[in-house]
């Protein structure tokens, strides 16, 4: 820093030299260039997604079966019913988890058990689905001694639990102290205040959360693979083998033939529309409904 | 102790940092406010919200045993061998992970290379340069990519990405720096550099928004001391901005690492999932993820099924290192704050 002394010493500016002015221009337009170069793909993944997709989708392929392979025709019907139960079952087991992990990080986890469980959350966020997969295979597919619809929500419910446990704690956190005096003030035993005061004021903040996890969930394919294993046929049992949207689309696109790719295709866009919509319908409910709050 | 009865305004407020002493205190002032004989509700309550904070415990406890004990037989017959043959042979039940381990590290590598500058300059340029109307939309444009499933992005590099590789990129990168031998070979598209670039554009998301978040939390009274000083915006962003975020950034790309590692489905799409060492990019590579997806669920024999398993021990051991170690760099520079969304 010895242009601070020279500065000072003279009070006045040196005129800032070609060379800084060109690296400074040189600098924001790579940023710039940057800009563009990571918004391409964005623009290029959805761009083809939707000009495939929307020419690909058509009534059979929503309501029909898969045909034998190499004849034309048919849909994904029974995928797309057997992705939405699997994201059912695993938002049924996962949910509850999370939201009550968060609970227990937000109200009593100030202590060393906490951080354990925060940074366990954390850890588990980054495990990779595949692994998660095999345990899945390893827990529900080994001890039913076939693969269903129930293993494939095992693994996915187990990738929901950590980012509802963090999301709903930070949500919780940001509710004012003020209001959980005021209830204790009132005579409100804990439990109640937690769950009809705190929750229920950052109960928006903790749909957020919850969809953001469903989100990330019901495109994941790997952890699918050997567990629900896919099917060709229709099925509504929970422990029977079950085709998955992701699934079918991995499927189609590793196939050789041309109709399959374009179903393929059209799989991906219902996939990105069921994602979309049912996180746009439950943000509108929620902002529609009495919930008001803190985040 | 302050008793909660009678609220100081500094005790309430949105602050997470500040409620979580205030919410400390009231444990203990407790016997204070049970007038309402809550008592047994209020202990079922905490005793079933703190099972399920602990299931988040178990379910770690659980993938550990899992992975430990269904691999043993692969160890067993193996042992550390099992990472330095790159034998893979179903059919004799020879299996070594070699190649898998370095398609893994190098497909990665690439990632890296091409998302680090890329992600950084967004981030820079979004705090630092554009227009704040700007910021919003440009950070969620971002963010969309991480929303896109990986299968799709698969599907995407498999009918766009390839062909345009095999036809632009590669020819052009063979003669320019074929000399390297990083870029020889036939030129089918498929291979370890389009796993790298597909992977690539998914960690930018990770790596950007992180690298954002560290960004805001530089002081802004030293962006103002380095412009006192004459310093131009860039002088200002790399020696008072980049320098005190430094910690977080490297956090943040080893957490981008985490994603690359673990990521399965649009690697192998695109890799060609061949079990060899090739120093070409060209080359068709596999990674553990990919070698997982590809034949865990036609594995027959029970010591195949125990290799595939202990290959995702290792993947599962690298990424808890790996995650870990960025958590603590990233906690390091963003302490203190209120945390926002993680990936």
């Amino acid at each position: 820093m010895s242009d601070m002394a020279a500065v000072a010493a003279t009070t006045v500016v040196p005129p800032i030299s070609l060379r800084r002015r060109v690296t400074d221009h040189v600098m924001t337009g790579a940023a710039v260039l940057t800009v563009f170069l990571v918004l391409a793909p964005l623009v290029a993944i959805f761009g083809y997604l939707v000009y495939r997709g929307v020419g690909s989708i058509s009534w059979s392929f929503l309501t029909q079966t898969p045909k034998p392979v190499g004849e034309p025709g048919g849909g994904m019907a029974n995928a797309i019913v057997g992705s939405v139960m699997i994201l059912a079952i695993a938002s049924v087991i996962g949910v509850p988890f999370g939201i009550g992990a968060g609970i227990y990080l937000a109200e009593f986890g100030r202590n060393r058990l906490g951080s354990v469980i925060r940074f366990t959350a954390d850890v588990l966020n980054g495990v990779p689905s595949i692994v998660i997969g095999i345990v899945g295979y390893a827990i529900v597919v080994l001890a039913q001694h076939h693969f269903s619809a129930l293993a494939g929500g095992v693994a996915l419910s187990i990738m929901m639990v950590p980012t509802i446990c963090r999301t709903t704690e930070e949500m919780l956190l940001l509710v004012p102290q003020a209001l959980r005096e005021a209830a204790y003030g009132l005579g409100v035993p804990r439990w109640r205040t937690t769950l009809s005061i705190v929750l229920r004021s950052a109960t928006s903040g903790v749909i957020t959360g919850i969809m953001l996890s469903f989100a990330r969930i019901a495109g994941e394919t790997a952890p699918l693979l050997f567990t629900t294993l896919g099917n060709q046929f229709w099925n509504l049992r929970y422990d029977q083998p079950t085709a998955a949207l992701p699934l079918q689309i991995y499927v189609y696109a590793n196939s050789p033939y041309d109709d399959w790719h374009r179903q393929a295709w059209a799989g991906s866009f219902v996939l990105i529309l069921l994602i979309v919509s049912s996180v746009a319908a439950v943000r509108y409910v929620v902002r529609r409904g009495s919930f008001g709050g803190a985040a | 102790m302050a008793n909660p009865a009678f609220p100081r305004p500094d005790m309430s407020g949105p602050q997470p940092v500040a409620a979580a002493k205030v919410t400390a205190d009231a444990v203990e002032a407790k016997p204070l406010l049970r007038t309402s004989g809550g008592e047994t509700s209020d202990r079922v309550f905490r005793s079933a919200i703190t099972v399920c904070g602990l299931a988040v415990l178990g379910v770690l406890g659980l993938i550990v045993y899992e992975l430990v004990v269904r691999s043993e037989l692969s160890w067993h017959a193996f042992g550390f061998k099992f990472f330095t043959s790159s034998e893979w042979d179903p059919v004799n039940e020879q299996f070594g992970a070699l190649p898998f381990v370095y398609g893994t590290l190098v497909s990665s590598l690439v990632a890296l290379i091409i998302a680090v500058p890329l992600s950084i300059g967004v981030a820079v340029f979004t705090t630092e340069m554009c227009p704040k109307k700007l910021r919003g939309p440009l950070s969620f444009f971002v963010e969309l990519l991480a929303a896109i499933p990986s299968v799709i992005y698969g599907l995407w590099a498999f009918f766009v990405l390839v062909p345009l590789l095999s036809e632009y990129v590669e020819p052009f990168l063979s003669k320019t720096f074929g000399w390297t031998g990083l870029f020889t070979g036939p030129m089918y598209g498929i291979g370890m550099l389009a796993a790298g670039i597909i992977l690539a554009i998914m960690i930018i998301p990770i790596i950007s928004s992180i690298t954002r978040e560290v960004l805001m939390v530089v002081p802004q009274n030293q962006r103002e001391a380095a412009l006192a000083l004459g310093a131009t915006r860039w002088e200002m962003i790399r020696t008072a901005v980049l320098r005190n975020a430094r910690a977080g950034i490297v956090g943040g790309i080893i957490l981008g690492l985490g994603r690359a590692l673990g990521e399965t489905m649009a690697v192998t799409m695109v890799i060609g999932n061949r079990p060899e060492i090739a120093k070409s990019l060209f080359a068709p590579g596999h990674t553990m993820a990919s070698v997982l997806a590809t034949e865990f669920s036609e594995a027959t024999g029970d010591t195949y099924l125990s290799a595939l398993i202990e290959i995702g021990l290792a993947l599962f051991m690298v990424t808890i290192i790996v995650n870990a170690l960025a958590r603590l760099l990233v906690w390091t520079v963003t302490r203190g704050q209120p945390a926002r969304g993680h990936v």
